[in-house]
């Protein structure tokens, strides 16, 4: 083969010689260049991931064809299906680095039962919700993140029913790791990517992401770089939510819903300190909801990541367990399991 | 064996014999009486045995205190309670012990589970458990809590619980109602008049028989238990089975003849469920169950399987395969291994859960979008079923395609007597997974072209940890041997072709269509699936009606075999019976552009020989006389 990239930490060893077939400006294209990245910044680190025990799943959408680019092991399934796609694959193979890719109409339309559900049982899967509100390879309909009042070809009076909060979504199933990133910041994605990467369990990620075809900006107002300093709340773990040009502002909990406030009026003592690491989601909840339009400052990063028994080894060591306690399976043993007789 | 005896004269479908049994104080005379008076409205002949013990009041949980009536109905004429029932309400631990023996080999327990404490298991001399020591593993077993269920159900009554678990009778007759179909108004108008003084006792009792009935509607409780008519003949061991077991344990086995673990998706469905329950329990042959959170899911994580290297599988029922068909299809373009599992019950819709059909083979053979064909197989008894659950994993590893293996609740639930095979006698199924490049690019450089076929038509299957054969698969039409995505129209067809003629292909590698008789006769039954043995009971009462007929059992039925138009040829009258309207009936005027007749029944039971039997005379002109 022509060209082949032979380097493991370099960005060409892990794209495939597939054309991407992504419009031109579709925020799609940063996210396979910071996935891509990420892969050779591993291998440079030293980190036994490889193509071959990676493994990219997909439904169906414009973020779909996201494993046709990967040179790694892909599926390309079915409209809404990859969460339960995968979770047979990385139940089957504990080995493999299993990476779930779609859309919101995807995951949480026609595969929102899939994604609450892989969430809950905590597989071992990275989940990426490209979240840009609205359908694109359909050509322009609201979506089940699409806000309110939305003008689509199938709301034309405009959408009258609520969007899904993503992350609330999310932390209502259980899942142990939810993060969010945006389709314009490299280093944010790659950071993201690791820490759900490092997650052992079911690790969500939304990525805000820009169709710039069907729903052009409708995150200019926050993740466009002039705005970013007063729109985008940077969660740390362990430290004051604060936020804006001059860390003037900061996130306040009142009975239990959280809300932006100036520091100069509550007083740094009020201004929540982030805990990713709490047992209950019910701050990531909060956090989700902080935000209820996209012209709002929005929480960024790891709203939470915490430890719990991941399905996959739950799986297999009951296979061990079972196995220990009874022996290996012998077939003839099974079939006289029962009570039997004999006809001379 | 003496059951061995009793296993020929097989109970017919028409009749059943019930016997209610337990301690003298939890009032099973009544319960046996009532059923009676209600099978009596149903229109049912009928013949009972009261048994009871001859003291008023023997010692309460123990031998000499059990009390029992067995009821026998038929909708024909009867003259006896009948020898051995075939199905046992044991209201306590003694009640199970001084019955078991009566009951029929294979035959339905029903438990009061709540009675089954070390007290009462003691009292009649139980060293251990009889449900968890494999006393019952002969039998069909509903576990039922009986007196908490009766006192849940009435604890909003102005009863006391000491009180109210004295329905439980109440409860047991509302359950064994509903698997009987018994009208509910004769019972409940009877207790209302029976106990019309106390109104509390009156409520107590409604509220039992209620919820016992609920109990059996939501629970989906198998009513009849099918007897095939198979005697076991040959030298060897036997044992029995039902459906869903030699199915599960084909899979199980098909797993070790594959050398490849096995992986069940499924999501809980009546008449399939038992299959998920069967190979949960076998955790130490390597199988991993996954109980999805829908049909969808459970066909979703098992092509996730196959694609991860295991011998995938999911179970289900008619609904099921309908939610599944989107799935299978991308099985079909992906040219990934897996089997579904259809235990066919009646439809559509819910329709008849428990109760037997065979109208699911046009959604097999034709149920997807586009043209997406696949091996269909059926089993044709209890036990074939393991056979054919080894037969459709063959088909699915080394073509590459999944399989539809279709049963169907007879089978499933039907008990047989098994010649039990020697492992070593059964097929190796196993294929290799590809692990070296299989092409050169323009440069002469090796590559991996994930679609190039091998001489049976069959891809490449490398599983992720292959290095160097990195590929991706989809539901996007793929370009012949590059598998990447194609949207060139020639190639779509030519991919079309390949898929079908991969599949058609397997015609060569199934057993040739076989005709059963003398071969001169001038009608020839074909039959499919669980009819078997039905066909079986018709050709002999034929024989004695005077009328000699061949028959032909067809177990592939995608691709069918390719000497069955030649099979059929030169007879006179070809007559198709079938647990539907006519399906398969359909398939074969199609395809070999014969004049078969169809005999149809859809009344959620299996055909008499007698039926089909009528039916022949009919398409024939003849009659039981022989001629008409």
């Amino acid at each position: 083969m022509t060209d082949v990239v032979l380097d493991p930490t370099k960005r060409g060893y892990w794209t495939s010689d597939q054309d991407v077939r992504w419009c031109p400006g579709c925020g799609d294209y940063g996210i396979l260049a910071a996935m891509q990245f990420f892969h050779a910044e591993l291998a440079a680190e030293g980190s036994p991931v490889s193509k071959e025990n990676t493994v990219f799943v997909s439904g169906i959408g414009c973020a779909a064809r996201f494993p046709y680019y990967m040179d790694t092991y892909g599926m390309h399934t079915i409209h809404g299906r990859a969460p339960a796609i995968a979770t047979g694959l990385a139940t089957a193979r504990p080995d493999l680095d299993v990476w779930v890719v779609g859309g919101d109409g995807d995951m949480l339309s026609i595969g929102g039962n899939h994604l609450i559900h892989a969430l809950r049982r905590n597989v071992n899967l990275k989940i990426l919700l490209f979240n840009n509100q609205i359908y694109g390879l359909t050509k322009g309909q609201y979506s089940p993140t699409s806000e309110v009042g939305k003008v689509t070809k199938s709301t034309p009076n405009g959408s009258i029913d609520n969007p899904f909060n993503t992350i609330g979504v999310a932390a209502g199933a259980g899942a142990t790791f939810i993060a969010r990133t945006h389709d314009l910041d490299r280093k944010h994605m790659i950071e993201t990517f690791r820490r759900a990467h490092e997650h052992k369990g079911a690790a969500f990620i939304e990525i805000y992401q820009n169709c710039n075809v069907f729903n052009d900006g409708a995150y200019d107002a926050i993740t466009k770089r002039a705005a970013r300093d007063e729109m985008m709340i940077n969660l740390v773990h362990g430290e004051p939510i604060t936020f804006g040009a001059d860390k003037q502002r900061g996130v306040v909990l009142d009975n239990g819903a959280a809300r932006v406030a100036d520091i100069a009026d509550v007083g740094m003592d009020a201004i929540v300190v982030h805990d990713a690491h709490a047992p209950d989601p019910s701050l990531a909840f909060a956090l989700g909801h902080l935000a209820s339009d996209r012209q709002s400052p929005t929480a960024f990063g790891v709203f939470r990541a915490v430890d719990g028994p991941e399905y996959v080894e739950g799986v297999n060591n009951q296979l061990l367990a079972v196995n220990e306690a009874k022996g290996p399976g012998d077939l003839h043993t099974l079939l006289h399991s029962g009570a039997t007789w004999d006809v001379a | 064996m003496t059951d061995t005896a009793d296993r020929v004269e097989a109970t017919p479908l028409d009749r059943v014999v019930i016997r209610f049994a337990g301690d003298s104080g939890d009032g099973m005379q009544l319960t046996g009486d009532r059923f009676t008076s209600a099978s009596a409205i149903a229109g049912n002949d009928l013949a009972t045995l009261p048994e009871f013990p001859a003291e008023i009041r023997a010692p309460q949980g123990t031998l000499a205190g059990v009390s029992a009536f067995q009821v026998h109905i038929s909708d024909h004429d009867i003259h006896t309670p009948g020898d051995a029932p075939d199905v046992l309400v044991a209201m306590n631990p003694a009640a199970l012990m001084s019955q078991l023996g009566r009951l029929v080999s294979g035959g339905t327990i029903i438990l009061n589970t709540d009675a089954f404490d070390e007290r009462n298991l003691e009292k009649c001399g139980y060293e251990a458990d009889p449900r968890s020591n494999g006393t019952l593993d002969d039998y069909t077993v509903h576990e039922v809590p009986m007196t908490m269920l009766t006192v849940e159900a009435t604890k909003d009554l102005d009863v006391k619980k000491r009180d109210a678990e004295r329905s439980k009778n109440f409860f047991a007759l509302g359950l064994i109602s509903w698997m009987y179909s018994r009208p509910e108004d004769p019972t409940l108008d009877w207790i209302k008049e029976k106990f019309g003084k106390n109104q509390a006792v009156v409520d107590a009792n409604t509220a039992a028989f209620k919820a016992g009935h609920a109990y059996g509607e939501t629970t989906e409780m198998f009513a009849n238990r099918y007897e095939v008519p198979a005697a076991p003949v040959g030298p060897g061991t036997y044992t029995n089975i039902n459906g869903n077991t030699a199915t599960s344990w084909g899979m199980i086995a098909a797993g070790q003849l594959a050398k490849l673990p096995v992986f069940l998706g499924s999501y809980p469905i009546t008449p399939a469920s038992d299959i998920l329950h069967e190979l949960s329990r076998h955790k130490n042959f390597g199988v991993r169950t996954f109980q999805a959170e829908d049909e969808i899911a459970a066909a979703g994580a098992a092509l996730g399987a196959a694609f991860g290297g295991h011998l995938a599988y999911t179970t289900t029922s008619g609904p099921g395969v309908a939610l599944k068909g989107e799935t299978i299809g991308l099985a079909t373009s992906m040219e990934l291994p897996m089997v579904i599992i259809d235990v066919q019950r009646g439809g559509p819709s819910t329709g008849l859960p428990t109760k037997t059909e065979a109208s699911d083979l046009f959604l097999a053979l034709y149920g997807r979008h586009g043209e997406s064909p696949l091996p269909v197989v059926a089993a044709y008894s209890p036990s074939n079923c393991f056979h054919m659950a080894i037969e459709a994993s063959r088909l699915a590893l080394k073509y590459r395609t999944p399989v539809i293996l279709l049963t169907d609740g007879y089978l499933a639930n039907g008990v047989e007597p098994w010649l039990l095979p020697d492992v070593d006698s059964l097929p190796d199924i196993s294929v290799d997974f590809t692990t070296e490049h299989n092409g050169v690019d323009a440069d002469g450089d090796p590559i991996f072209l994930p679609y190039l076929r091998d001489e049976h038509g069959s891809r490449p299957w490398a599983i992720p940890g292959t290095a160097g054969l990195e590929h991706r698969v989809g539901g996007l039409e793929k370009a012949d041997k590059t598998g990447n995505v194609s949207y060139d129209p020639s190639n779509h067809s030519l991919m079309t072709d390949l898929r079908q003629a991969k599949i058609d292909g397997i015609a060569d590698d199934i057993p040739l269509a076989e005709v059963e008789g003398s071969g001169d006769a001038d009608t020839l039954i074909v039959g499919w699936g669980s009819t078997h043995g039905s066909i079986s009971a018709a050709v002999e009462v034929l024989a004695e009606d005077g009328v000699a007929v061949d028959r032909l059992h067809v177990t592939h039925m995608a691709p069918l075999p390719k000497n069955l138009g030649e099979a059929m040829a030169g007879y006179e009258h070809i007559v198709v019976p079938e647990l539907n309207k006519g399906q398969f009936v359909k398939v074969l005027r199609g395809e070999f552009l014969v004049d078969a007749k169809s005999i149809a029944k859809v009344e959620g039971l299996p055909f008499t020989g007698r039926e089909i039997a009528d039916g022949v005379h009919a398409v024939r002109g003849s009659s039981q006389g022989g001629v008409a």
